[in-house]
């Protein structure tokens, strides 16, 4: 079966010279399916199963977590927002639904904008498509907020893709991460689409100063259609009012108007640790990215050492802002800066991309334990960000060369110092 | 505590490259290994911290009209500016001459042209018309040396990396390092905006 589908699959391969479009997509399939025979002729090389494809491929499986609970946290919310379904169970079909009718053009979008720049690159280059977009194209969705229109989605992508890989000559040539530089680039051109409180909620729309939920359009009848012959709950027609008292505003949001008191009069803390919070489609359950990090790391994939380090960083910091305690939020306890927004999400899955993290051990944890302090000072202290990580990351992979450099330096020297020891 | 706060303003938050793209042409051009740049770095940074004070006492007591001279001779701001530079400038390549001939060739013109570096005469007018007294002169004129001595090591860094990228023809040299700068312009902004002076109790 396996010899007869392989036998298929040679026959049909599309010639390289003819149509090197359709040879690039096709090698591309074909390496995703299979382990490549082709095997090196010369040098020593160490021998493994895993190539860069299968490589990026557990990157993405530690991801699912995320996705399944991004989706239904998106359903989540938008209910939560209008009083109905409180229960966590209550309505599930609906709550998934709803969250995959979000989530799924925006990962669509991306993959197709992504795969098909990389897709041209590749065959204008005359080789095979680069594995990079998979990670790329993985993470980007969970770093968008569930209403992000989709051209913007396609803007970001085409421009982190081009500018951020393609330019530096294409996967693990990159200074910057890849969809930290999406998220950054809708972050600073279309910031209203972002930031603020109203993003994070899908779904509500203003009509005379009220939010309320914007019709269902014709997908949601669709389903309706199933949920009726089944005898379950429908989405209905819409324009549910929000509940009174409700405003879409984040954890940190309030924390950076009136500290601990007013972030724990809106949000328990089980929630925030579950992730039943507004917030970016990934960001938010942190039992379920500690699960990915322990699968990470497991597998050998991600440094540990990035992620030990940057929480002492923001253990450190906090500490540090605890003891200053200028402002409301600086008094918040350092241990529940781990509850909110986006750190664990960050150091776990973008601050350890092998590409344009620090490749040195030592600078791993310098590197890891200053994108903590970094982020945790933005997070604090500037009122133009209400979370600092994507830029964070972002400051220390333009410094992660330079710290590389330095190491390298003094291994060079301290080598040669006892090399001349030894000699003597 | 002001003068710690004008340096990590001027250093980090409102660097001189990064964020007002002052200097750039040494900036572009001296960034392609790490230690030139730590040279030219430190240059810069000595130019800095001798010309804004030296150039705040020509304004304070020269230039203005409660200075000795009871005239208002500010219309020769940028002459008697520049010349302070030229003289100071003069002065860093005679040392670097003298104690690090190699550095002296790697740097070559770059080195006297620190005279015509905007980010030198930018610090000493950002001083006026920030209305800076002499101690934050001195502190505005360490932390903007410094920010613009690590924006460019940082670039060096980066672009001693980039030998290993394979960059498409047509974006060699320049290009790249135009699209670099404003990758780390995108990467400094993460601070900007923060004012360090309402956590040091300077301001309500």
């Amino acid at each position: 079966m396996k010899k007869a589908l392989l036998h298929f699959f040679e026959r049909i391969e599309p010639d390289k010279k003819k149509s090197p479009l359709l040879h690039t997509a096709y090698d591309a399939f074909f390496t995703f399916a299979f382990t490549p025979k082709t095997v090196t002729t010369d040098g020593v090389h160490i021998r493994d199963g895993i190539d860069l494809k299968r490589t990026m491929v557990y990157v993405v499986l530690a991801l699912q977590l995320c996705y399944l609970f991004g989706a239904y946290n998106i359903g989540y919310q938008h209910f939560h927002a209008i009083g109905q379904y409180p229960g966590l169970l209550d309505g599930l079909h609906l709550k998934l639904v709803y969250g995959l009718i979000k989530i799924l053009p925006i990962f669509i979008v991306t993959h197709v904008v992504g795969l098909g720049i990389e897709f041209y690159y590749a065959s204008r280059k005359g080789h095979g498509v680069e594995e990079g977009f998979l990670v790329t194209g993985a993470l980007i969705p969970l770093l968008m907020p569930p209403d992000i229109p989709m051209w913007i989605l396609a803007f970001a992508v085409a421009f982190a893709v081009i500018i951020g890989k393609e330019a530096f000559g294409g996967t693990g040539m990159n200074i910057v991460n890849i969809a930290l530089l999406a998220r950054v680039f809708v972050f600073f051109a279309y910031p209203t689409y972002i930031a603020g409180d109203e993003v994070w909620v899908s779904g509500l729309e203003k009509v005379n100063g009220v939010y309320q939920t914007a019709a269902y359009g014709g997908v949601y009848q669709f389903f309706d259609g199933i949920f009726n012959a089944w005898g379950w709950d429908t989405f209905g027609a819409g324009g549910a009012a929000v509940i009174d008292a409700y405003t879409g505003a984040t954890p940190l949001a309030l924390g950076y108007q009136g500290g601990w008191e007013k972030i724990v009069a809106t949000y328990s803390v089980s929630d925030m640790w579950w992730g039943f919070i507004p917030g970016s489609i990934g960001e938010t359950s942190k039992p379920l990215i500690i699960l990915g990090a322990l699968f990470l790391i497991g597998t050998g994939i991600a440094s540990w050492r990035i992620m030990v380090a940057g929480v002492f960083g923001v253990a450190f910091t906090g500490l540090l802002f605890n003891a200053w305690g200028m402002t409301p939020f600086m008094e918040v306890p350092w241990y529940y800066h781990f509850y909110m927004g986006s750190f664990l999400f960050a150091i776990v899955f973008m601050a350890t991309d092998p590409v344009t993290a620090s490749s040195t051990n030592r600078g791993k944890w310098i590197y890891g334990f200053f994108i903590g302090v970094i982020g945790l000072v933005i997070r604090v202290m500037n009122p133009a960000y209400p979370e600092g990580w994507m830029l964070a990351i972002l400051l220390l992979n333009v410094f992660a060369p330079l710290i590389d450099h330095y190491i390298l330096e003094g291994n060079m020297k301290r080598r040669a110092r006892r090399a001349k020891a030894a000699a003597q | 505590m002001e003068a710690i706060n004008i340096f990590i303003k001027s250093a980090f938050i409102e660097n001189m490259v990064l964020s007002y793209f002052l200097g750039m042409c040494s900036f572009l051009a001296v960034s392609k290994s790490v230690k030139t740049a730590v040279g030219l770095g430190a240059a810069v940074i000595f130019v800095q911290v001798i010309t804004i004070p030296v150039n705040w006492l020509i304004n304070e007591y020269l230039l203005l009209e409660r200075g000795i001279f009871g005239l208002d001779l500010t219309f020769l701001r940028f002459i008697l500016f520049i010349a302070t530079i030229a003289a100071m400038v003069q002065l860093v390549e005679m040392i670097v001459e003298r104690f690090s001939p190699s550095l002296y060739n790697a740097l070559g013109i770059f080195l006297p042209l620190i005279t015509v570096n905007c980010a030198i005469l930018g610090g000493s007018l950002f001083m006026i018309s920030r209305e800076y007294n002499f101690t934050n002169s001195l502190s505005f004129g360490f932390g903007s040396g410094f920010g613009w001595a690590l924006a460019i090591i940082v670039m060096a860094a980066i672009r001693e990396k980039m030998a290993y990228s394979n960059v498409p023809p047509a974006l060699r040299g320049l290009g790249m390092a135009f699209i670099l700068t404003g990758l780390m312009g995108i990467a400094f902004m993460s601070l900007m905006g923060i004012d360090p002076a309402l956590y040091m109790g300077l301001k309500k």
